[in-house]
């Protein structure tokens, strides 16, 4: 549940998450001595090799297709999926983890795009709402929200989308109080929150549906 | 033949009922492609200089160090030396680069020297912004009907109040921008807009070229609200910078940008003090009000709030600030003279120990030519909250948690912008209906798909809409709730008019005249026998190879304006902590006939969502010290999140009386009455009134302390 809640923590990828770091802070210290090398020692064995801040290779996986750029080191997630690669579903809202516009999922995570940066997502794969389904075709959640008219300008729905799936896929039966929680993480401006729940609940119900 | 009036309850196949909208599947699959998408070949990427100054002269602009950056393909100086800037926020100089990481770099190491000016950012009342210049104050109206003191005079229950909310903004998930690319001499612009076929010409005008060399395409945006007709200073450098380095060039507002400077709604606040007879009549009414709307004014509200007080007098002054400036935000000035008036009439209600239900009824007669409306919607949204079982007077609730009702109504014109529609049949029987409109999110696509297709008698995935590009007909701006009027309108000739040419066309088949002939059901027949009948296909093949056009434009026969609603709160308030939390709100609300019941409702809940925002969280923050703004972000500019609005019920009003007025927009009414309602909803749960929006806890506590407010 907790997870779910902070999708803009990193996942644990290339060495580079801020979860990675305090880890190796705890081994350091547990070690008593030696802190600073035991410290730099592990993060320069895990990391990737990053120079900067002119650009770097990244590979990235994203929707089960693999991708070669070169990129700076700061560019964040968000950016590289809508600038570099015109994945353009994940939308740029708030630029600092806030709004939820910008979720995609890393290696089984919602993440804000926006507060990751591309070479961290390196490794995993990342899922955008463009992966869910063919051109043509709906992903039952998209389906749910279409039914519900749980989007109205639509800017904040790719988001919802990508936070619902996630979080079905963890919690496949959840009640209407419980996508309340969940999905609270996301921001949508004009006011479609009654739709998404009633698409959330739905599409799990389907989901169940499908899945026999 | 087919007649331009709406068809009647039976007749209708898709008018009126539950129909997602059209463009949901694009929209959440991701596959929409909004102006904030477009990526252009070779696009460069523009970000802007922006005033650290609330006020200031700028002395000197020295760019020379920008250009020089990794990637700079472009600079431009929008202020010179000499010029001035009036808000922080304010754009100086645009920079343009091959990245967007580049741009910002750029745009950082540009030089402004300014000179800083007296100012004054903060939301004071009128005697205190006076202190720092005259022309800060500017009193806009004074208004007196009937006789004032008479009618205080005759008064047995005088209650005075102060009310107030502050400024806010409009916060479009998608930010203000656009990119502007050229072909020779003529300028394509993807622009976010509430205006595809008037901001064209803002573009030529800026430029200097005609405006038939400007193309405007926006198929989709990300919510306006009242902030997006212009092309705007950064629509207008995109376009500069793009002529000037031969690339397209995509301009989007950063997010701090747009809460500084892209839109935002005026305050309101003031001193009322308001009269009755002991029997609850309403006899008097005086105000005393002040709002800022920035650098410029920006209206006044409409005091006494829809009830017409025999005896008032009304005065308003505007306050001059160093803020970004206001632009019109969903129901302008509404949501301000709601909370105004529906505070002060609820705390007098308290005063005369009356349940504000019955109050309100009492003096329906004020309201003028809708009082039935309300009276009906009044009863509807009682029943729909249990307003009779779970009202209580004021100071009923001792524990930590108290529960409390409130209520309040609006109201709003609509009517229908000006509005043209072509409709097309081609001979292989598809059909298209286009218009230089634009689709905010509030279902307009759906609505003309919907109008086009009952019309012809076709399931509506056999018309193509075509929306949001300025080489359609001209279709007005997308404000004040006049989109549904003008394109429902329009598409209704333009669709019945080029029927009508078909049915000429194919009566010689069919062996009567045209006049005898109908669309339905996917066929032309003779009226009421389909056994004597043409396929749709089969009698737009008679048409031989040329397609049929007609045109329609907007029509006051079939649309209206006056919408009424009703709304009611139930909060439950922690006084230990402050938190007030809402529990449910009730919309019940007219808008004559309804074309589309699903998107109707979803403008509903959408504006009472957005009323919550307001109600409890909601507040531009202005520093007095700097005169900057200190939460232009969103996890300090507060909305609420989907765990934050309660349960919604909506209730629309619609069937014999309301359907055969017409068509009445909808965007603006439901989002007035939230303040008001939630305001009185927490009166009546605490016994004393938290007099400025948002109810967030401070402010809660602060009035349960005693610290200002009415009682």
């Amino acid at each position: 549940m907790a997870e779910e809640r902070k999708p803009s923590e990193p996942a644990e990828a290339g060495g580079l998450s801020r979860r990675e770091f305090l880890k190796g802070t705890g081994l350091a210290v547990s070690a008593g001595v030696l802190v600073g090398e035991g410290l730099l020692g592990v993060a320069a064995a895990e990391r990737p090799a990053v120079v900067g801040p002119g650009p770097v290779p990244v590979v990235l996986r994203v929707n089960g297709q693999v991708h070669r750029l070169e990129l700076e080191p700061r560019v964040t997630l968000l950016d590289a999926l809508r600038n570099h690669l015109n994945l353009t579903g994940a939308k740029k809202v708030c630029d600092r983890g806030t709004c939820g516009a910008c979720t995609v999922i890393v290696g089984g995570r919602p993440v804000y795009a926006c507060t990751m940066l591309a070479i961290a997502a390196q490794g995993e794969p990342i899922e955008t709402i463009e992966g869910l389904a063919p051109e043509g075709q709906l992903h039952p959640v998209s389906r749910a929200f279409v039914e519900n008219d749980a989007q109205q300008c639509g800017f904040c729905t790719p988001g919802f989308v990508m936070a619902a799936k996630a979080y079905l896929e963890r919690h496949p039966h959840p009640t209407e109080e419980e996508v309340r929680h969940a999905l609270n993480g996301n921001i949508c401006r004009c006011g479609t929150y009654m739709g998404v729940r009633r698409a959330v609940v739905e599409a799990a119900l389907q989901r169940k549906g499908g899945q026999g | 033949m087919a007649e331009i009036k709406w068809p009647a309850a039976g007749e209708r196949q898709l008018i009126g009922k539950r129909i997602n909208r059209l463009d949901g599947p694009w929209k959440s699959s991701g596959r929409a492609r909004y102006t904030y998408d477009v990526n252009r070949p070779g696009m460069l990427y523009a970000k802007l200089v922006l005033s650290p100054y609330p006020h200031a002269r700028i002395r000197a602009v020295d760019t020379s160090e920008a250009e020089r950056m990794p990637g700079v393909r472009g600079v431009h100086v929008i202020l010179g030396p000499g010029q001035e800037v009036n808000w922080a926020g304010q754009e100086v100089v645009a920079v343009a680069a091959e990245t967007e990481e580049q741009a910002r770099d750029a745009a950082r190491r540009v030089r402004v020297d300014y000179e800083p000016l007296p100012f004054l950012a903060t939301d004071v009342p009128p005697e205190q912004a006076a202190r720092v210049g005259a022309d800060r104050v500017r009193r806009l109206s004074e208004r007196v009907e009937g006789d004032p003191d008479r009618g205080f005079a005759s008064a047995e229950v005088v209650h005075e109040g102060q009310y107030g909310l502050p400024v806010i903004n409009h916060c479009c998930l998608e930010a203000h921008g656009a990119v502007a690319e050229w072909e020779g001499d003529r300028l394509h612009v993807w622009i976010s807009t509430q205006n595809v076929s008037g901001v064209g010409g803002e573009f030529a005008e800026g430029l200097k070229i005609p405006a038939s060399n400007v193309h405007v395409e926006c198929p989709v945006m990300g919510g306006g609200f009242g902030s997006k007709f212009s092309a705007d200073t950064w629509g207008l450098v995109a376009a500069a910078l793009a002529r000037k380095t031969g690339r397209p060039v995509k301009l989007m507002l950063e997010r701090d940008h747009e809460l500084l400077a892209a839109g935002s709604r005026p305050s309101l606040h003031g001193r009322v003090r308001v009269g009755a007879r002991r029997d609850g009549t309403l006899v008097a009414w005086e105000s005393e009000t002040w709002g800022t709307a920035g650098p410029i004014t920006a209206g006044i509200p409409p005091l006494p709030y829809i009830f017409r007080v025999p005896n008032a007098r009304v005065r308003h002054t505007a306050v001059l600030t160093n803020q970004g400036p206001a632009r019109a935000w969903r129901a302008p000035n509404h949501p301000q003279a709601c909370l105004v008036t529906m505070a002060a009439l609820d705390d007098l209600a308290a005063r005369l120990n009356m349940d504000p239900l019955e109050f309100f009824l009492k003096n329906l007669a004020l309201t003028g030519e809708h009082a039935s409306v309300y009276r009906e919607e009044l009863l509807k949204a009682a029943e729909l909250i249990e307003w009779r079982k779970k009202w209580h007077p004021r100071g009923a609730e001792r524990g930590t948690l108290r529960r409390g009702l409130g209520l309040s109504i609006h109201t709003w014109g609509g009517l229908g912008h000006p509005s043209n529609c072509r409709c097309t049949i081609h001979p292989d029987g598809s059909v298209e209906v286009a218009l230089g409109s634009q689709d905010l999110g509030t279902g307009t696509r759906t609505v003309i798909g919907i109008v086009a297709a009952e019309t012809l008698g076709l399931p509506l995935e056999a018309v193509r809409v075509e929306i949001g590009d300025n080489r359609y007909p001209p279709d007005g701006a997308s404000g004040g709730s006049t989109t549904v009027g003008g394109v429902s309108s329009s598409t209704r000739v333009a669709t019945t008019r080029a029927l009508n040419q078909l049915l000429e066309r194919v009566a010689p088949a069919l062996g009567v005249p045209a006049s005898e002939l109908e669309a339905r059901g996917g066929r032309i027949q003779v009226r009421g026998n389909p056994a004597r009948s043409l396929s749709w296909k089969q009698a737009c093949a008679r048409l031989g190879a040329t397609p049929i056009v007609a045109d329609g434009q907007r029509d006051m026969s079939l649309i209206s304006s006056g919408a009424a609603g009703v709304q009611m709160a139930e909060v439950v308030v922690d006084t230990e902590t402050g938190v007030v939390r809402l529990e449910k709100l009730v919309a019940v609300q007219d808008c004559g006939l309804i074309i589309d019941l699903k998107t109707a409702e979803s403008q509903v809940y959408g504006g009472c969502i957005m009323g919550i925002c307001y109600a409890l969280y909601e507040e531009k923050v202005m520093d007095p010290v700097t005169g900057r703004c200190l939460n232009p972000n969103m996890e300090f500019y507060k909305l609420a999140g989907i765990g934050d609005i309660g349960t919604i019920v909506v209730h629309m009003m619609t069937g014999p009386g309301y359907d055969e007025r017409g068509v009445i927009g909808l965007g603006e009414p439901p989002v007035i009455s939230p303040g008001a309602a939630i305001s009185n909803a927490v009166a009546n749960a605490l016994g004393v009134r938290v007099p400025e929006l948002p109810l967030t806890p401070d402010r809660v506590l602060a009035a349960l302390a005693g610290k200002g407010g009415a009682v």
